[in-house]
């Protein structure tokens, strides 16, 4: 039996349809990946599975219980790490999570051992009872993710996880992830637009857009979905050499964005000569081309018709929201 | 302490208090705008005769438990209005996600903010006892039940302007447009034997004005109102705020 299990899970804000009717199977143990471009309905999803919001229509499971019907006992179930953060930061890491730990009904001999426990695993042990004002947005994130599974949740929602965080932190906060699946075998469901955070972490993972999934498998299959390889080029009439490109028979498939074509194909370098017969033969100038393996990016771009750094841009000059709140 | 309601309550309680021990600066702030009445006002009208001070009472005596109202209210209402604070900085969902009862939530907030805010009117009292201010010492039981009603009181109503309010700026709009003139027509400055027609009218309309009443003749003996009047107005304020705050903490959204 699935511990996530939604069917027809939507939710609309004044018409708006943020969550379009969705189905969900995530299953006990497993790193489940819920990867879109920021607005896709991420974060609106695990709002409602987590029971903050009231889903508009379809319904919800999640550990057995209905998140509309039974919302105590899966608030029981649950660990979540939102997006935002949700520290006090006028008290220690430790009276943060002794606070959590409390509201969970852990009695005094399981909150002490289980925070000791939960500050090893972080990495924060050293530093617990300083204020969380002083700590680093790393450290933040950390402590929040400890406190997310301290009262033993089946199942622990990360929001974007590592938004906003640099490259050396959020690998450090991966490598967290993955011990916490494993050490204490928690079912993990975390959204993210990272594409490589989705592919390094997950063990499914679903695709939305616009409040709808185009397709969930593990990373591996659905890359295998668009085939072996990609040859990335750029040229002087992508369009032209797109027409051409498609009538012709070991071509899998042509995307266009931007100013790059990308040709799915098998057996890559053998087809790189042809394509560049082709185009010459057309009158097209080719200024760069590159194989490579295909990534979620090339999956992403298959299901959507974009590249999900195009949908990330126009939110790129609104300041992130953890800092946001400095303003 | 094994209910996890009883937890709830204990541990929004206990984070207020640490809160409050660790932002000295608030607490200053908060006390010294009473501070400065007392001080200024009091000590420098000292000698005022105003009509309705009972004999033997100075103007000091007849402001300091205003001062001492004034300061609760203000005080709970800014931990109520607190909320706001929380959701800002996302602590609120982390608490509204915990398998607990939006109640123990609101029960545990108002124990806090109460303790907070009397605390700090137990110091403006203490500095008005400095000051020179006879107080009724017998009074300071029924005193203090009354403060922890005047607390319950503005904490329920911070928390209903926090669950309708998103924006904390409005927080000191309000805290200047309606607390500030409530709080000036609220008998803590003047007298009501003082005033004449549609001033007296206004003051009776006033909740706080059966508040400071009341506090005052528990600490000082000086009535202008009943007794019995000012306890029912202030019970029935503090059952009102508390449960529209209650009501509409319930449904709002983090």
């Amino acid at each position: 039996m699935a511990i996530i299990e939604a069917r027809g899970l939507t939710k609309r804000f004044d018409g708006l349809m943020a969550v379009d009717h969705i189905d969900l199977d995530v299953e006990e143990g497993e790193i489940f990946g819920f990867l879109g471009p920021n607005g896709a309905g991420k974060t609106t999803t695990i709002k409602m599975l987590t029971t903050l919001l009231k889903p508009s229509e379809g319904e919800a499971k999640v550990c057995g219980y209905d998140v509309v019907k039974q919302p105590d006992l899966v608030r029981r179930s649950i660990g979540v790490v939102f997006q935002e953060p949700a520290l006090d930061d006028q008290l220690t890491g430790r009276e943060n999570l002794d606070f959590h730990a409390r509201l969970y009904g852990l009695n005094r001999r399981e909150r002490e051992e289980r925070i000791e426990e939960v500050l090893e695993l972080v990495g924060l042990a050293d530093r617990a009872d300083e204020l969380v004002k002083n700590y680093s947005g790393g450290m933040r994130r950390r402590l929040e993710i400890a406190r997310g599974f301290i009262h033993h949740p089946r199942i622990l929602f990360l929001d974007e996880p590592t938004l906003g965080l640099d490259v050396q932190t959020r690998r450090a906060i991966w490598n967290y992830i993955m011990k916490l699946n494993k050490k204490e075998g928690i079912t993990i469901f975390l959204t993210t637009h990272y594409l490589e955070e989705a592919d390094k972490l997950s063990d499914r993972v679903a695709i939305i857009d616009n409040g709808k999934i185009l397709a969930v498998d593990s990373p591996r299959k659905l890359k295998d979905m668009i085939g072996s390889d990609v040859i990335t080029l750029r040229c002087s009439e992508p369009n032209r050499l797109k027409n051409i490109l498609e009538s012709i028979s070991w071509v899998r498939d042509v995307k266009h964005h931007g100013e790059e074509l990308s040709i799915y194909v098998e057996i890559g370098e053998t087809k790189i000569p042809k394509i560049i017969k082709i185009a010459e033969e057309n009158g097209i100038r080719i200024s760069s081309i590159t194989l490579r393996e295909p990534t979620l990016e090339d999956v992403y771009l298959n299901f959507t018709g974009k590249t999900i750094r195009e949908e990330a841009k126009p939110t790129i000059r609104r300041p992130p929201p953890r800092f946001r709140r400095w303003r | 302490m094994n209910s996890p309601e009883l937890q709830a309550i204990y541990v929004m309680w206990m984070r207020q208090l640490k809160r409050f021990m660790r932002a000295r600066s608030r607490l200053i702030a908060n006390i010294i705008q009473p501070f400065f009445f007392l001080a200024f006002l009091g000590l420098g009208l000292r000698p005022i005769k105003l009509p309705g001070l009972i004999t033997g009472m100075s103007y000091l005596d007849f402001l300091a438990p205003g001062m001492i109202a004034m300061s609760i209210i203000f005080a709970s209402m800014f931990a109520g209005v607190s909320i706001i604070w929380d959701r800002q900085f996302g602590f609120l969902k982390e608490i509204l996600v915990a398998p607990v009862s939006r109640l123990s939530i609101v029960i545990g907030r108002t124990f806090g903010g109460a303790t907070v805010s009397i605390i700090q009117g137990f110091i403006i009292l203490a500095v008005s006892i400095l000051f020179g201010v006879k107080i009724n010492l017998m009074g300071l039981i029924p005193g203090l039940f009354l403060m922890l009603l005047i607390a319950f009181f503005a904490v329920g109503f911070g928390i209903a302007l926090a669950s309708r309010m998103e924006d904390p700026h409005a927080f000191s709009l309000i805290m200047n447009l309606v607390m500030m003139p409530a709080t000036f027509l609220s008998t803590a400055f003047f007298p009501l034997e003082s005033t004449t027609s549609w001033l007296r009218i206004m003051i009776y309309m006033n909740p706080l004005t059966y508040i400071v009443d009341g506090l005052r003749g528990c600490l000082t003996n000086m009535f202008s109102i009943s007794p019995w009047i000012d306890l029912t107005v202030t019970v029935f304020l503090c059952a009102a705020t508390m449960s529209i705050g209650t009501y509409l903490f319930n449904k709002s959204e983090a």
